[in-house]
Formats: C-alpha cells, structure tokens, sequence
C-alpha cells in the first residue's frame, strides 16, 4: 500500500482511460494549449505594437518600465478569482487575467528589442534615405528579433502557469487534475497533473528558446 | 469595504503568515547566490549549465512545484515550510545568473590591483568585488523580492494560510472586497519590500546614489 507516490503518478498515467473522452489528458492538454495561445496571441496584439513604438520613439518608456515592474507584483491567483466572480463562468474572466499578466514581457520584450539597435546602425540606415517605417521593419526588428521572442517566451511560461490556476474557477486544461486530486485526497493524480503541466511548459519553453536562437543574426551567434 | 474594516484582524493575520513564508527564501536566494555564483564563475562549463538549469527551472508553473516537492523531500502539501523551499528554488534561479553576471562584469584589472596593494582574498571579496557587484545584486534581489511576495500566494489553493486565502476564500464565499483587498495587500507588501530594498541599497552604496544624480 505505501507504495511511493510517483510509481503511483506513473501507473494513473498509464490507464488508458485516462488518454479519451472530455476529461481525458489530450483533450485536457490541447485546452491548456488553447488558453496559452489565445491569452498570448491577444496580449501580443495589444503589447508588441506599443512596445515597438515606445521603443522606436523613445518615448513613456520610464511609464512603459514602471508598468512593467508594477505589474510583476500583482498576484495572478487574485486577479484569476477576481474575475471569475466578477464575470462568472466562461472564458473571458481568466483570458482576460492572462491578458494583463503576458502583457509585461511582451511590452519589455518589444520595446528592448528596438532599443537594442546600435544607434549608428539607425542613423545610417536613415542616412540612407529609410523611412522610419522602413528603419523599424527592416532594421530595428531583424536585430531585435530574439529579444523580442525573449518576450514572447516569459509571456508564454507566464500563461501556461495561470492557466493551470483557472481551473481552479471552474475552466479546463491540466490544472482540473491537481485540483481533483486535492478535492479527493489523491497525491498520486496530484503528481501526475503536475508532471503533465511541467513538461508542456518546458516543452513550450525550449521551442521558444530554439526560435529565439534561430532568429539571432548570423554574426551575433558565431562567438 | 465594510468586509475589509470588519476583518482587519483576519488580514493582520494572513499578513504575517505571508510574510513568514516569503521573507527567508529571499534571504536564503540572495545569501546561497553569491557562493553558487562565485563556485559558478570558476569553470566555464559549470557557468553554462547553471544559466540552463536557471532557466529550466524559471519555465516550471509553481503550483506543480508546490504539489512535487513532498513527494521528493519530504515535506507536506499543506506546509508554509513546502512553499517557502520551493520559492528559493525559484529565488535561486534568478539570483544565480545575476550574481554570476554581477561578479564578471567587475573588472579583473580592479581586482589584480587590489591584490598588489595587499587584500587578503576575503578582504578582497568583501570590500572590493562585492561592493562593486552591489548595483546589479540589488537589482536582482529587487526582483526576487517581488515575485516571492506575489507567488506566495499560489499556496492558497493548496490550502496554506498566506493572503492567497483572501482569493480562495474571498471566490468560494463570492466576497468581491476580501480578493480587492487581497489584490491589495499582496501588491502593497512587494512595491513596500522593493521601496525598502532601494532604500537599503542607497544607505549602503551611497556611491550609486550620486552616480544618478549625475547621470544627464
């Protein structure tokens, strides 16, 4: 009976019921996926195009790094339960609460990005008759690229995290089987919810990471 | 509000326990970080993996972490001692790399001369290396400081009283003022804890502070 709990977590992962039906860990994991992609994806449409003004303009980034910095302190379980009672069940409530957490590092990642173009690099470029448009899109970004997925990347561990903590409030992903398995006193479901998690965000993680080398420009990679 | 003035007592109490369990993974991430980051900058392979292990560890979601832990050491889910172990895990992950870059970015021509002039290594350590790596700790630390706070709060589901409960409880029992209040608090003691860091660094590195001054 005292078996250890990870043989345990390994055998509740191996039953294969548990990999069908709506409750199963595909369906279970592809919702979580979901959550990740769509918080990230809207975050991204609102945060990049401003950190790649700020960045270009140089202007409000003192604004933009405080935002940032302030918003690090804000404790994702509140706002997850804050909206939840505030707009009930759905998924609006926690895709708005990864919204306003992935946006910080997609505004640092952006903003970093263009501020990371050596200014002699710019200037030629508009001595060379760029518009500003161009410098951005031509210059500025290709050399920022991996900052900016570097953004994309924290915004995106940020995500796959609180998405777990909406199931707490009722929504779906992975998070269900650590909370089923704290409601019925099951360390082992515990375990292999967490495992699950764990190894779609690391997955996550070095997918990112691996863009984000690919992107670097040629000579910045060669030591 | 009036469940705010009516349960001052109960948010006291949360805060305390809150801060029971986030001050000493900040002590400890800052305190280990500066042996693992010296150990670490003594062998390039050593440096390499530590900034990857940091950064594997930093994509790990707390909660699992939280859930993992006594199954590995020990301890219980319910326990503020789990969360305050995993935090320092996380604390380290961040503090490592930025101690590691801290020491190198203090020029070696600096520290030779010190040497020359008679600094014993722990002298030398002490009062040239670490005062001259100061701005980039604290901006670690800072950093550390204020995700501790907030991720503690994490522990509430698990049941482990923090001002997470304010969340849990506050969702359960449809109190909008209790997770307001939580929101609140958390936020109030990480922006307090990260003042007082800037603070402390101003008091002891009065060198930075004119450096600011300066700075056009």
């Amino acid at each position: 009976m005292n078996q250890n709990p990870f043989l345990q977590s390994l055998h509740w992962l191996a039953e294969s019921s548990r990999w069908s039906g709506p409750d199963g860990i595909p369906i279970r994991t592809l919702e979580h996926l979901g959550y990740t992609a769509l918080g990230v994806v809207v975050a991204a449409l609102l945060a990049i195009p401003l950190g790649l003004a700020v960045g270009h303009t140089g202007r409000f980034k003192g604004l933009a790094v405080a935002t940032a910095g302030a918003a690090r302190a804000l404790p994702t379980l509140g706002l997850v339960t804050l909206f939840a009672l505030l707009m009930g069940i759905g998924l609006t409530a926690p895709l708005l609460s990864f919204v306003i957490l992935a946006i910080p590092s997609l505004l640092a990642g952006a903003y970093s990005a263009i501020e990371s173009a050596d200014p002699a690099t710019v200037d030629a470029a508009r001595a060379q008759g760029m518009t500003e448009l161009q410098i951005l899109t031509r210059v500025e970004l290709p050399l920022g690229m991996p900052l900016l997925i570097g953004g994309v990347r924290g915004a995106t561990v940020q995500v796959v995290a609180t998405a777990m903590l909406a199931a707490y409030v009722g929504n779906g992903g992975l998070g269900r089987y650590i909370f089923q398995g704290l409601g019925s006193q099951n360390y082992p479901q515990m375990i292999a919810g967490s495992l699950l998690v764990i190894a779609l965000a690391l997955l996550l993680d070095l997918a990112l990471l691996l863009l984000q080398r690919l992107t670097g420009p040629r000579s910045a990679r060669t030591p | 509000m009036k469940w705010v003035l009516d349960n001052l007592d109960v948010i006291a109490a949360y805060t305390g326990a809150h801060l029971v369990q986030a001050l000493p993974p900040i002590l400890v991430a800052f305190a280990l970080s500066l042996p693992l980051a010296k150990l670490a900058n003594s062998r390039g392979w050593l440096r390499a993996s530590v900034t990857t292990t940091s950064g594997l560890m930093y994509a790990i979601p707390s909660l699992p972490l939280f859930v993992l832990l006594p199954g590995l050491i020990g301890t219980s889910v319910r326990s503020p001692l789990n969360i305050s172990i995993a935090l320092s895990l996380y604390g380290l992950a961040l503090m490592v790399p930025t101690a590691s870059d801290a020491f190198r970015s203090v020029s070696g021509d600096v520290l030779g001369s010190a040497t020359a002039q008679g600094y014993a290594p722990a002298a030398r350590f002490l009062q040239v290396e670490l005062p001259l790596a100061g701005p980039v700790l604290l901006a670690g630390v800072r950093v550390v400081a204020v995700s501790t706070i907030s991720l503690v709060t994490v522990g509430g589901v698990l049941g482990v009283p923090s001002l997470g409960m304010l969340f849990t409880d506050g969702v359960r029992r449809g109190i909008v003022a209790e997770i307001a209040a939580g929101i609140v608090v958390t936020a109030a003691l990480a922006l307090l804890t990260d003042a007082l860091l800037v603070l402390l660094g101003r008091v002891i590195m009065p060198w930075t502070r004119r450096q600011e001054g300066r700075r056009p």
